[in-house]
């Protein structure tokens, strides 16, 4: 409903004083100063990974906010073993009914509709739920004429959802495919980690894709390339850095500057007036 | 039951000698002329493409292929295709659609390659593109699932109008190895695995995912392959013949539809 409710569960969980420690460089921080920079160490840059909440509270103007469709949630299509309880043991730690939280408000004052998925919950990942919001807020924004953000943050498919996880790859870029033949404006933010079927499917297909700082993306996991190879991996690989120097995203954008990328970029893609159009014809 | 006859499904569909894009090539199109290369850097040869006629009319067949003896497979790279064999396949999707040639394609692939190389040229962009451009094609697009059909290696050739499966065929997410290890860390107990992935044609069919199967000869395609090309060649062109009557806007919107149905959330 609103970032008041995260606020709570944030501070119930954690408690603003205690410390929290860089996994990066092994500095030490209050966890209230690192939410105050952003929840990136102050020390060396490391990017945490962050919550859907936080990252609208970062992104957004304060009380633009508005959650649609909060409720959507799985009806284990597999009837998979232990997934329900699973699913009630995330949902209890994380006040989410899944992995992703889609909204509309405004950024500068330019309205926008945002997914954002939470690493949180189930490593982020794509299932029915993750995959039907993400193509009902395509299809909103195409309706509404709005630009589109998607901040992606995912191991890849849900296994617990089988082939119906795989589908929502299918549907979620034709769907993109749709707004983008409408001409709509999508913005894919990559964030720590984006892998497997998110990568293969919206996440790419970004007009602009921008990634933060050191986040891992990729399509197949170390583990599986390393067994499949026989051999280890370079330094580096799967980072932000990685693919933007193979040509697969625009920019990197450290986590403080973020909101002004995206406010110039929503800018330079401001709809043209009608009146030029009409001035052309006839 | 269920465990050993899904189990048995794999074993079908993974036989060295199951039929492949080449075999059903040359039994069902005439003329056929193979196109090499992504036009930006390479030729992969996991995914055969070109032009052939099928029942004289000008088609574009696309199929990924894994070898039929361990050099071949080598040759081949087990079916697992490179970035540069969907961005072939891209290619020639787009050349179909401007000359107006209906598409069909064949998948059999473990997945898509788990490699260095494929991820710095980027496995997933070249799979998501895919799938991007086939939803929006104005040609009738069919695929036909005649092996393995795994991950997003295989979606990124199958988002097409009318997806069938030989009823031995296998369709999921991941290998059932794949998925064993990253759900339960243990590759070994993929048998399990096979049981609970609703991977067969039945299942799939039932679940609304394809939307057809054809029904293999006993003892699989491969024991009576002028039976299967026979079965196969009459769906074809029943298939072919409806989606090609069908006005454009018609198709699209029907091919999107039926995307956008699969899966089911609770409000």
């Amino acid at each position: 409903m609103d970032f008041d409710r995260e606020l709570r569960n944030h501070q119930m969980a954690d408690g603003d004083l205690e410390l929290s420690i860089c996994p990066k460089c092994n500095a030490q921080f209050a966890k209230k100063e690192l939410a105050d920079r952003q929840h990136v160490c102050p020390n060396c840059g490391y990017h945490y990974r962050i919550g859907a909440y936080d990252r609208l509270r970062i992104i957004l103007d304060a009380d633009s906010f508005e959650e649609l469709d909060e409720t959507l949630h799985s009806t284990d299509p597999l009837d998979f073993p232990g997934y329900r309880e699973k699913l009630n043991q995330m949902r209890k730690k994380t006040g989410l009914d899944d992995a992703v939280v889609m909204a509309v408000g405004t950024i500068k004052n330019i309205p926008v509709v945002v997914v954002v998925l939470d690493s949180r919950f189930s490593m982020g990942s794509m299932g029915v739920v993750v995959g039907e919001k993400i193509t009902r807020a395509v299809e909103y924004a195409d309706e509404q004429k709005l630009p589109l953000l998607i901040f992606s943050a995912s191991g890849g498919a849900r296994m617990q959802e089988g082939i119906f996880s795989l589908m929502q790859m299918a549907k979620t870029s034709s769907a993109l495919a749709r707004f983008s033949g409408h001409r709509g404006f999508f913005i894919s933010i990559l964030t720590d980690p984006t892998m497997g079927g998110v990568t293969a499917s919206f996440a790419s297909l970004g007009d602009i894709i921008l990634a933060e700082p050191g986040a891992l993306i990729g399509f197949a996991g170390a583990r599986v390339i390393e067994q499949t190879i026989g051999q280890s991996l370079p330094e580096g690989f799967q980072r932000a850095e990685y693919l933007e120097e193979h040509g697969f995203i625009d920019a990197i954008v450290p986590r403080p500057q973020l909101r002004d990328t995206l406010a110039q970029l929503l800018l330079l893609h401001q709809p043209k007036q009608e009146a030029v159009y009409d001035s052309n014809e006839g | 039951m269920t465990r050993t006859k899904d189990n048995q499904y794999i074993a079908l569909a993974r036989a060295m000698d199951r039929l492949s894009v080449t075999d059903y090539i040359q039994a069902l199109f005439t003329d056929f002329f193979e196109q090499h290369g992504d036009r930006l850097c390479r030729e992969d040869p996991s995914i055969l493409g070109g032009i052939a006629r099928f029942h004289g009319m000008p088609v574009t067949v696309i199929g990924t292929r894994k070898g039929k003896n361990l050099r071949e497979r080598i040759r081949f790279n087990f079916g697992m295709p490179n970035p540069e064999g969907y961005r072939k396949a891209r290619r020639l999707m787009k050349q179909a659609e401007k000359f107006q040639r209906p598409i069909i394609t064949f998948i059999d692939t473990p997945g898509a390659y788990p490699g260095i190389e494929a991820e710095a040229r980027g496995q997933g962009e070249a799979i998501a593109k895919n799938m991007m451009k086939m939803s929006q094609l104005k040609v009738p697009i069919i695929t036909v699932i005649t092996g393995e059909g795994n991950s997003g290696g295989a979606l990124g050739l199958a988002v097409a109008d009318w997806v069938v499966m030989l009823s031995h065929s296998v369709f999921s997410v991941l290998s059932p190895e794949g998925f064993a290890s990253i759900l339960w860390k243990d590759a070994s107990r993929s048998t399990e695995a096979c049981e609970l992935m609703k991977l067969t044609a039945n299942d799939l069919y039932e679940a609304g995912v394809i939307d057809g199967i054809i029904e293999e000869p006993a003892g699989g395609a491969q024991a009576n392959p002028e039976q299967m090309y026979a079965l196969l060649d009459q769906a074809l062109a029943y298939y072919l013949e409806e989606l090609s009557q069908k006005p454009i806007n018609d198709l699209l919107e029907e091919r999107y539809e039926k995307f956008r149905k699969i899966g089911f959330a609770l409000e």
